[in-house]
């Protein structure tokens, strides 16, 4: 089968490899129908995650059809359209019971702080991801779900991971109605952060970044304020003067790693990876929310350590709240959103390309080439 | 600030999600009532263990389920093997796990050689689509990198050829 296949930072190629094969009883085979790039592939791809082998399949957003299921699947069955949460879950350890299935016990050997996702290094659990023809599904009775008759694909790939993500960041920030909630990073998981922050009531929502025509695109997507923070100077001082000199009530990194706007932390960071990336959007964070204000991380840093001002979340009150997304524990409620009409996810995708370009296509986002917002990879067997 | 719905109807879906009293909100809730038992839960079965597989030390077993992609191997295998002796809490983990990845990237271009494949390196950057879309920019890269790289050629080529006057001298 045709597979992405990681040759060293900023080297990736398709290639041919051997198809999946039922490994335990509740494995699934899919073979992918959509699988996007997802800006946290980015940390993959520059190289800035450790445990990532020359070899490795990525991709943690797809949906498929059931072609195989082993001997204890029950849930779904062959022939079945699913959509494929990222976080690799098996539903029966004590933090699947607190429905935090991206911090599943049962997934990932190497690493006890995140479960298992797929095509996310051996740190995160070292399966092969969902940008190929097909993929092996490890507990296909907890986390693939049936694609509703009707739903678009290209929505149903998104709700794998850029919705819940967005959703849960705006979730996870408290937000009261009236509050004013700042979004660093309009990324896919931005946008749809910034987004979902109306839908709890926000009062006013801002957006950071410096690229033009990803603002452009957030502030027509999400309706909300759009600032590029080289044109004002300290993010910190601008948005104490849009919030009355108080800071935001709510702020949301939804950057992680590969931040740009701070030298040292480009430097330290994202060159010479003694930090586990750049930490400048959790840096403003901390620094632009109201005391007593909320911090919510949904960007994606390495294991080991960061250069934030931690003081200040003392010294301020913030409470930090942070998580991989749960994506079984939203899907209901973001289904329903899909097909109401509330969120339109389809909307983000830019680019279909096929998946023999994937290495075109980590240009393309990685170096955001032809206005890209989201590329969707489609496997030449996937017929829809 | 206002926060009638009036204000806000031109957004679709506004506050239909506001539940002020949902705090502390996630990740903060849905407490199971089983969190003090520990490591008692019924285990899903078992994945057979038939590659090496490496556990971080921080837990007492390979989870129920794992991933196969790159099982460890030659050079970087050894060094993934001395980084998983120590936990995630320790800089000993973590830094050779990055070291293993570098060297892994050297062994991948000759297993490619091995195997009568010479490594694409531009098509596997995407140079294609640097060059559809970005044309400019890439050429002033090609030219900058040119230029560097003739400098530097020159500073030494200059060098060697006063030591070689002196020498003669």
């Amino acid at each position: 089968m045709l597979a992405m296949n990681y040759r060293g930072p900023l080297r990736v190629r398709i290639d041919q490899k051997p198809m999946p094969e039922i490994l335990h009883p509740q494995d699934a085979i899919v073979r992918v129908t959509r699988s996007c790039i997802c800006g946290s592939d980015l940390h993959l791809y520059n190289g800035s995650v450790p445990d990532t082998r020359v070899g490795m399949t990525f991709g943690h957003e797809f949906t498929g059809i059931v072609e195989e299921v082993g001997s204890e699947v029950t849930k779904v069955k062959v022939g079945d359209h699913v959509l494929v949460p990222f976080n690799i879950a098996c539903g029966q350890c004590v933090f699947c019971k607190q429905e935090l299935y991206g911090n599943c016990h049962e997934s990932n050997p190497q690493a006890t702080a995140v479960g298992g996702i797929f095509g996310y290094s051996h740190t995160a659990g070292g399966y092969n991801g969902g940008q190929a023809e097909y993929v092996r599904v490890p507990y296909a009775n907890v986390g693939p779900t049936v694609i509703p008759e009707g739903m678009d694909p290209d929505d149903a790939v998104l709700l794998t991971d850029v919705v819940p993500t967005g959703y849960q960041a705006a979730e996870m920030g408290g937000i009261q109605p009236g509050d004013t909630v700042v979004v660093f990073g309009a990324g896919p998981v931005g946008i749809m952060a910034a987004k979902c922050s109306w839908l709890f009531g926000a009062g006013r929502v801002i957006i950071i970044d410096e690229v033009e025509y990803r603002l452009e695109f957030a502030k027509n997507y999400a309706q909300c304020e759009a600032y590029n923070f080289r044109e004002f100077g300290d993010p910190a001082v601008f948005i104490k003067k849009q919030t009355d000199w108080l800071g935001a009530d709510v702020c949301i990194d939804a950057v992680g790693a590969e931040a740009t706007g701070n030298a040292l932390q480009t430097i330290t960071g994202r060159k010479l990876l003694i930090q586990a990336g750049s930490a400048t959007a959790l840096h403003w964070a901390i620094n632009c929310v109201k005391k007593g204000g909320i911090v919510s991380i949904v960007g994606v840093y390495g294991p080991t350590d960061n250069l934030v001002p931690i003081g200040n979340v003392l010294n301020k009150g913030i409470t930090i709240r942070a998580n991989q997304a749960s994506v079984k524990r939203l899907l209901p409620r973001l289904i329903e959103h899909v097909q109401n009409g509330i969120l339109n996810p389809k909307g983000l995708i830019t680019h279909r390309i096929p998946l023999e370009e994937v290495s075109d296509a980590y240009r393309m986002f990685s170096e955001k080439l032809d206005n890209c917002i989201k590329p969707v990879l489609i496997p030449p067997s996937a017929r829809i | 600030m206002e926060t009638t719905p009036n204000k806000y109807a031109h957004i679709i879906g506004w506050g239909i999600d506001a539940d002020p009293k949902n705090d502390p909100t996630y990740p903060m809730r849905n407490r199971a009532g089983e969190e003090e038992k520990g490591y008692t839960w019924t285990r899903p079965t078992q994945q057979p263990v038939n590659i090496e597989v490496h556990h971080s030390i921080e837990r007492p077993n390979v989870t129920a389920v794992f991933g196969t992609a790159v099982p460890p191997s030659g050079l970087s295998g050894m060094i993934r093997r001395l980084a998983f002796k120590k936990s995630e809490n320790d800089y000993g983990h973590w830094l050779p796990l990055i070291l293993a990845d570098r060297v892994n990237v050297v062994e991948g271009i000759i297993e490619d050689i091995k195997n009568g494949k010479f490594p694409n390196i531009p098509a596997e950057k995407g140079m294609k689509a640097e060059w559809q879309h970005n044309r400019g920019g890439l050429l002033r890269q090609l030219a900058v990198t040119a230029i560097i790289g003739y400098g530097i050629v020159a500073y030494f080529r200059a060098k060697k050829r006063r030591e070689q006057e002196d020498y003669d001298y």
